[in-house]
């Protein structure tokens, strides 16, 4: 019995195979190479002929003036996008339950999704075109009400908010689907004896409808947690510029510059796996947290 | 449920007018870029334009048409879009599949899985990732675009979760009639949950088709750019040295910024096209994953 269960499930090993190599080389290959943050790294030499200098590039990555700020940065913009990014959607999605007009709330909800599916290449394309100072329609629009242009994109004031309302402008319709399907499983007799119990609207979704998202409300704050060193590069680098690097660079962007613009491979390395590092802690306590809250698993 | 006091009826109108403005807020600047595009270059400078298009013009996008680099990025992406996704499904079903046994009929199956999604939670990094995609000699082929996200493990939960929901009857009986994995896979599995497959299909179409920043930095040279990483050069960062001589010529009828917009409205029009279908699929799919016994 067991040798054939051997044969029987041999097409499965195989199965595995192709994607277990692609990973251990694209995955797990990277993973081993962030050695070279303890290295005085060079392509010439290799990894295997590298000088170890321990922490050294740790040591200076932090030492540089900008690198405190960059982290601050990214903690501001990444924790302003997981608050937005709770409540707007949450919001949206009980104001979307009170629509009785089938058809428009399925318009709305076309509408709202649509954003998510496009690049930040083309979304971006689109906010430099609208903000522009010069002939952007927003500060035309501004202009019509006497309010002088103002340079969203290039303005350390408006920029991490503008990033942060940006980015719940593209994901907010997203997220309200999660949301949404809590919300057709609230059995309905609860709103019937709410409204028994003379409960209206307001009530009722206080009452019911709250408590009901609640779970799936926890699940989704807990997992937003490993989000708080992400604010989010591909935005912020099709977004930004040197004038607004002081308030709106964050690692990702740092870490980019450091390595493929000044070529310091193991410095950027190191600062990378600092934020892998405090990702990983953060990410395993968003996932312990909504497997004893939700008692979510991923599989 | 209908409102029947003041206050009631006040709600209701103020909350489908909200909704509507969030709806079209959503729309409307893809619009206005639209109409930008479609607007001659003297009604664009002048900002005229709001949501329809002024002194109509095809020049713009008859100009990036007629752009060899523009063409040939458009190609390239195509390329990606399909060998990356043949070769993300294939891997997904396969994965999936061998990953949705128990551990008493897949000995390793847990162990197998951690693999797997350990690499959700860890990465090596921007540098090493970049330092093994060269070393592996895939620099400046289509190989980087596809190789090294080859296996969305994200998707393979998915659909793992999915295929649990398949009852365990229909493995058992085939297997009784003489029926090996591959067959199960092939004939039963597959054809049950082409839904759950059309989803994430969809999803990795859109992804590789959105995908800019690996083509911006493994590829060498711009002629092997695919549309979103070209987009990125020439609309974002405005990289001159890509307009050739023949160009300028043909600068006069049209500008900077409606040439830009007509590339963005380009680049967008793929997934507009495939919206619809996407819509009819992804409600369906962001639930299905989190069906579970």
């Amino acid at each position: 019995m067991v040798e054939k269960n051997w044969s029987r499930q041999l097409p499965l090993h195989l199965m595995v195979m192709p994607a277990l190599l692609l990973v251990l080389v694209f995955s797990y290959g990277p993973i081993a190479g962030l050695v070279i943050a303890f290295q005085k790294y060079s392509i010439v030499k290799g990894i295997f002929g590298s000088e170890w200098i321990g922490f050294d590039n740790f040591r200076y990555v932090f030492s540089l003036p900008g690198t405190l700020d960059v982290i601050g940065n990214t903690v501001l913009i990444a924790f302003m996008k997981i608050v937005a990014g709770l409540i707007a959607p949450i919001a949206t999605a009980l104001l979307l339950n009170e629509i009785r007009i089938e058809s428009i709330k399925r318009g709305v909800q076309t509408l709202i999704y649509l954003p998510h599916f496009l690049s930040w290449i083309i979304l971006g394309s689109i906010l430099i075109d609208i903000l522009s100072p010069s002939s952007g329609i927003v500060n035309q629009m501004l202009g019509l009400i006497g309010i002088k242009p103002i340079f969203f994109l290039g303005d350390n004031q408006w920029f991490p908010y503008l990033l942060v309302l940006s980015d719940v402008w593209k994901e907010f319709g997203f997220s309200t689907i999660v949301y949404l399907a809590a919300l057709t499983s609230i059995n309905p007799t609860l709103y019937e004896a709410a409204v028994v119990d003379g409960a209206g609207r307001w009530k009722q979704t206080l009452h019911v409808t709250l408590p009901g998202m609640l779970p799936i409300i926890i699940l989704m704050s807990t997992l937003s947690l490993g989000n708080v060193l992400n604010a989010g590069f591909d935005q912020v680098f099709n977004l930004y510029s040197p004038q607004v690097y002081e308030s709106g660079d964050i690692i990702d962007t740092f870490v980019y510059r450091l390595g493929l613009v000044d070529a310091q491979y193991a410095v950027a390395t190191a600062m990378g796996m600092f934020k892998s590092a405090v990702s990983v802690l953060f990410v395993s306590v968003s996932y312990y947290l909504a497997y004893r809250l939700a008692n979510y698993r991923i599989f | 449920m209908v409102y029947t006091s003041f206050g009631g009826k006040l709600f209701t109108v103020a909350n489908y007018i909200l909704l509507i403005a969030l709806g079209l807020l959503c729309i409307l600047p893809l619009i206005h870029v639209g109409a930008v595009s479609f607007s001659s270059s003297t009604a664009a400078g002048a900002g005229n334009v709001n949501l329809w298009p002024v002194d109509f013009t095809w020049k713009s996008y008859q100009f990036v048409l007629q752009k060899k680099e523009f063409l040939r990025s458009m190609e390239v992406s195509l390329q990606r879009v399909l060998l990356g996704t043949a070769v993300n499904m294939s891997l997904t079903v396969m994965l999936g599949y061998a990953l949705s046994k128990e551990s008493r009929s897949f000995f390793g199956r847990t162990w197998y899985a951690w693999f797997f999604v350990l690499t959700i939670f860890i990465n090596g990094g921007f540098i090493p990732w970049y330092l093994v995609i060269k070393e592996a000699g895939l620099l400046n082929s289509l190989g980087a675009l596809v190789l090294p996200g080859a296996v969305p493990v994200f998707n393979v939960v998915l659909l793992l979760n999915f295929f649990r929901t398949l009852p365990k009857e229909l493995e058992e009986s085939a297997f009784v009639d003489g029926a090996g994995h591959w067959t199960i896979l092939w004939k039963i599995f597959i054809p049950l949950s082409l839904p759950a497959l059309a989803t994430i299909g969809l999803f990795t179409i859109v992804g590789h088709w959105n995908a800019w920043f690996d083509g911006l930095i493994l590829m060498n040279s711009p002629d092997k750019y695919p549309l979103q990483s070209y987009l990125q050069t020439v609309v974002i960062n405005r990289d001159l040295s890509l307009v050739n001589s023949t160009d300028i010529s043909m600068l006069a009828e049209v500008s900077d910024r409606t040439l830009k917009a007509a590339q963005t409205l380009l680049g967008a029009l793929p997934i507009l096209l495939v919206y619809p279908f996407l819509q009819k699929y992804f409600v369906k799919g962001m639930v299905m994953g989190s069906v579970k016994e």
